[in-house]
């Protein structure tokens, strides 16, 4: 396990917020990235569709971005073949059922002062918390 | 047109933040829910980065009567705590503890080409619209309320 990444972390951490805080004040648009997801397929309209589609195409651009300049992204798989495929579907799930993931809550909600918000998160990161102790420590 | 460049800007900063910060990477993410194991706080740390800039610029930003480039500003409306929103984190908290990895960074972690990203981002796809179906059918069976 490698040390904590501090430095990258805030960084990182002030883009994300800096990227939100952009959507919000030129876009009106929350930056939660399952809602954005969401709102491309289904009933919607172009315009709902076209501006979501565009602000993902960078979100991928700008990680390829790094990607480029680091020489790859490590990303450590937690789960493969069916565990995945159940984590992906939680996923999927809990973010439509309870209106937010870690940056529609966890970063929008929290500088919103919303009370929904400020429970979702709390429950996510416990669930979390909860279900990593179980995989590493338990089971 | 300046709506959609400021959104793929907003993008942009997003997917970087997100490789920089590593959050890209499920080992970080479940280093930090490990709190019984060796603990890694990056999380935290941008989490910290984020909101120190959220929390007071969105203040200001919801003062003013609108965005620079659209007509209005599209805010969630629900305001009462209900079920949904507790199951549905619970669900969500305990599909991210398992693959350590939430939309965003899953979603910037295309840019490997790794197979297993595709596979967690369809499946989260079809759990969402799981979730819309299900959504549609208790509403249709909701009784309106008296009035």
């Amino acid at each position: 396990m490698p040390e904590a990444n501090i430095a990258g972390g805030l960084a990182g951490g002030i883009l994300i917020g800096l990227a939100s805080l952009l959507l919000l004040a030129g876009s009106g648009r929350i930056a939660g990235i399952s809602g954005i997801l969401g709102g491309i397929y289904g009933r919607w309209t172009d315009a709902e569709r076209r501006w979501r589609v565009i602000f993902l195409l960078g979100l991928v651009g700008g990680a390829g971005l790094v990607a480029l300049v680091q020489d790859g992204l490590n990303v450590r798989l937690q789960a493969e073949g069916w565990p995945l495929v159940a984590a992906g579907l939680l996923v999927g799930f809990g973010t439509r059922m309870g209106g937010g993931c870690t940056s529609g809550h966890g970063v929008c909600g929290l500088a919103r002062r919303s009370t929904r918000s400020f429970v979702a998160t709390l429950v996510f990161i416990g669930a979390a918390m909860l279900t990593v102790y179980i995989l590493r420590h338990l089971a | 047109m300046a709506l959609l460049a400021n959104t793929f800007v907003a993008g942009l900063l997003f997917g970087i933040g997100l490789a920089l910060s590593e959050m890209t990477d499920p080992g970080r993410v479940t280093g930090f829910l490990d709190v019984a194991g060796r603990w890694d706080p990056t999380l935290l740390f941008v989490m910290g980065g984020a909101l120190a800039v959220t929390l007071p610029a969105f203040h200001f930003v919801m003062r003013r009567p609108g965005p620079l480039f659209a007509e209005k500003f599209y805010l969630p409306t629900k305001k009462d705590l209900e079920w949904p929103l507790i199951i549905g984190a619970a669900l969500f908290g305990a599909g991210w503890g398992i693959a350590g990895f939430c939309p965003g960074p899953a979603l910037a972690a295309l840019v490997t080409g790794m197979p297993e990203v595709l596979l967690f981002i369809t499946a989260m796809v079809g759990g969402q619209l799981l979730a819309t179906v299900l959504e549609r059918r208790l509403e249709r069976r909701k009784i309106p309320d008296q009035v």
